[in-house]
């Protein structure tokens, strides 16, 4: 396959715009043709996800970018680090990795990237207007931005979301192209079981469309009527870390769905999938890893991270007692602001929250989980945290997040 | 002993040989990984517990976090990574971790694009040799006799 490159392009590749621009474009020529990509597009904006210290690769990747005094070409966010450089004090891992960790944030910083460290740019400090091409990595990040928002960006993967902030340039295919973001599969969801909450109903559902839709845009029809752009966000969380889902549409919803046919793009879909309560039920079940009743040693939220509406919907949840275990919360610096703007902060620290910024608990050397298990209403914590932290853990709603913390065990209301 | 050879669409060029690895369901190679180590950490994994060092990792998709390149990129540094990657569907998170390993440190390991009509035959195999160019890649199959028997009776459908 053969590659249209721009006049633009090519400067890039020939060195005309720096060292570290040609080698970001050099790689993004050789990645165009393994995903069959035979042209670039111009983006407006890039969210990275390299500043998570993964080893030695991920630091060294973007040391090339420095030292060939590379600069982004267009606004940048990132995602969340391995440390939080405001409460660094948090940390409980190795030195060397803290050490590293940091130096792989202020690397990408000196790179002239805005020093978000979010996984929810979305909601407090970037969100692209509908039908933007855009360049983003962190896959919960990426189904938001394309389904929620209808801006367009293909699942970028650490190194490649750098290279297109470095070129302004990203290739033109998948979902960055009108034709594949039509419905391939039609999900239908039954009435959800009683009592639940539309966030329960979300991350099941996600959960579901993840392992049983792999990569297919799907269309969702029959969520609760009160689903809020939070429960979006857990969905595409959940949907993210099962499978790889980049996009899906729900029916009367999101913005390129106003009806079923329109999500479809008129044509049948290649797969149903029929979602009944008990199914629901089941999907719940399996994010537990341990029963009703058992010990717990912390509760995690915000993953993604916690927007101000969903400190909202938990503040009066936290009046009452003080729980027995830590509850540790991951929101932006954007978002801690508002916090202490409403005088929130500390009502939450009574009520034994920890805020953490710039990262994320279950990516592990943040909670000290003594004894228990770790409880969360993330779909994609759930998900990830038994390999992560190597602990038990247990999805319930928020309420019964709290209701859990305040009894030292876990709690199904 | 006998010899097949199929031919497939190179992703990532590169030489390499190994036993083949058939992953049952798709792997995220963040959370799922281990690259110190290269073995499958993914408590939900059917395969959890096998390791992919020196293997040809069959996987029909790729799945989950995009932070599964830098995972695989560390895994290839240290060389705990596996030796060629097969696949079915192009999978941008699995490209790339494999060629910023071949860019910074110069571990080549080869991604093609096997066809599903050869898929099981692959994976039956005793070993499978990857020559990946920039014109197109062959897998050549090494069957021996008996195992080979052995094999295709208890590969997974």
């Amino acid at each position: 396959m053969s590659l249209d490159l721009s006049p633009l392009d090519r400067e890039l590749l020939n060195g005309g715009h720096g060292g570290a621009a040609a080698f970001a474009m050099g790689l993004l020529a050789r990645f165009a043709e393994a995903v069959g990509a035979s042209r670039f597009i111009d983006i407006e904006a890039a969210h990275v996800d390299g500043c998570l210290y993964l080893g030695r690769a991920s630091l060294d990747f973007v040391l090339r970018m420095t030292e060939l005094d590379g600069k982004v070409r267009v606004p940048t966010t990132l995602n969340v680090g391995s440390v939080d450089l405001i409460h660094p004090e948090l940390f409980r891992g190795r030195t060397e990795d803290a050490e590293n960790g940091a130096k792989l944030m202020r690397a990408h910083v000196a790179l002239g990237c805005a020093p978000t460290f979010t996984c929810a740019p979305y909601q407090s400090v970037h969100r692209p207007r509908f039908g933007a091409q855009v360049a983003w990595g962190e896959s919960n990040a990426i189904v938001f931005a394309n389904s929620v928002i209808g801006a367009r960006t293909n699942r970028y993967g650490d190194f490649i979301d750098l290279c297109c902030a470095m070129t302004g340039r990203a290739p033109a295919y998948g979902l960055h192209l009108t034709e594949n973001r039509a419905a391939r599969a039609l999900v239908e969801v039954d009435s959800p079981p009683d009592g639940w909450d539309p966030e329960q109903v979300a991350v099941a559902v996600g959960h579901l469309i993840g392992r049983r839709c792999g990569g297919l845009v799907a269309a969702i029809d029959g969520l609760p009527r009160e689903t809020s752009e939070d429960d979006l966000k857990a969905l595409g969380a959940a949907a993210a870390s099962s499978g790889a889902t980049a996009l899906f549409h729900v029916v009367g919803l999101t913005p390129e769905a106003p009806d079923l046919e329109t999500a479809c793009a008129g044509l049948a879909p290649s797969l149903r999938l029929h979602l009944t309560a008990d199914d629901l039920r089941q999907a719940a079940r399996s994010l537990s890893t341990v029963s009703d009743g058992a010990p717990l040693g912390a509760v995690s939220l915000g993953t993604p991270h916690f927007s101000l509406a969903e400190f909202a919907r938990l503040m009066p949840l936290i009046e009452g007692p003080r729980p027995l275990t830590d509850i540790f919360i991951n929101c932006s610096r954007a978002t801690l602001g508002e916090l202490h703007q409403r005088g929130w902060e500390d009502k939450l620290r009574a009520a034994r929250v920890t805020l953490v910024v710039d990262t994320c608990v279950y990516i592990g050397a943040l909670m000290r989980v003594e004894a228990g298990a770790v409880m969360t209403n993330s779909g994609k914590c759930a998900y990830y945290a038994p390999a992560n932290l190597g602990a038990e853990v247990a999805y319930g709603s928020l309420a019964e997040c709290v209701a859990s913390a305040r009894a030292g065990k876990i709690v199904r209301l | 002993m006998s010899r097949r050879a199929f031919g497939a669409a190179t992703l990532i060029p590169g030489v390499a040989a190994g036993a083949p690895l058939l992953l049952d369901e798709p792997l995220s190679f963040w959370g799922g990984l281990d690259p110190v180590l290269g073995a499958i950490i993914d408590r939900r994994h059917p395969q959890r517990g096998l390791n992919v060092a020196g293997r040809v990792l069959m996987m029909p998709a790729g799945r989950g976090s995009s932070g599964g390149s830098a995972i695989l990129a560390e895994a290839l540094r240290l060389g705990k990574g596996p030796a060629g990657i097969l696949m079915l569907e192009r999978d941008a998170i699995v490209v790339v971790g494999a060629m910023v390993a071949a860019e910074l440190y110069g571990r080549a390991c080869p991604v093609a694009l096997a066809s599903e009509r050869d898929w099981r035959a692959l994976a039956a195999a005793a070993r499978l040799a990857v020559r990946a160019g920039p014109d197109g890649a062959t897998i050549g199959l090494e069957l021996h006799g008996p195992d080979a028997r052995r094999a295709g009776r208890n590969l997974r459908r």
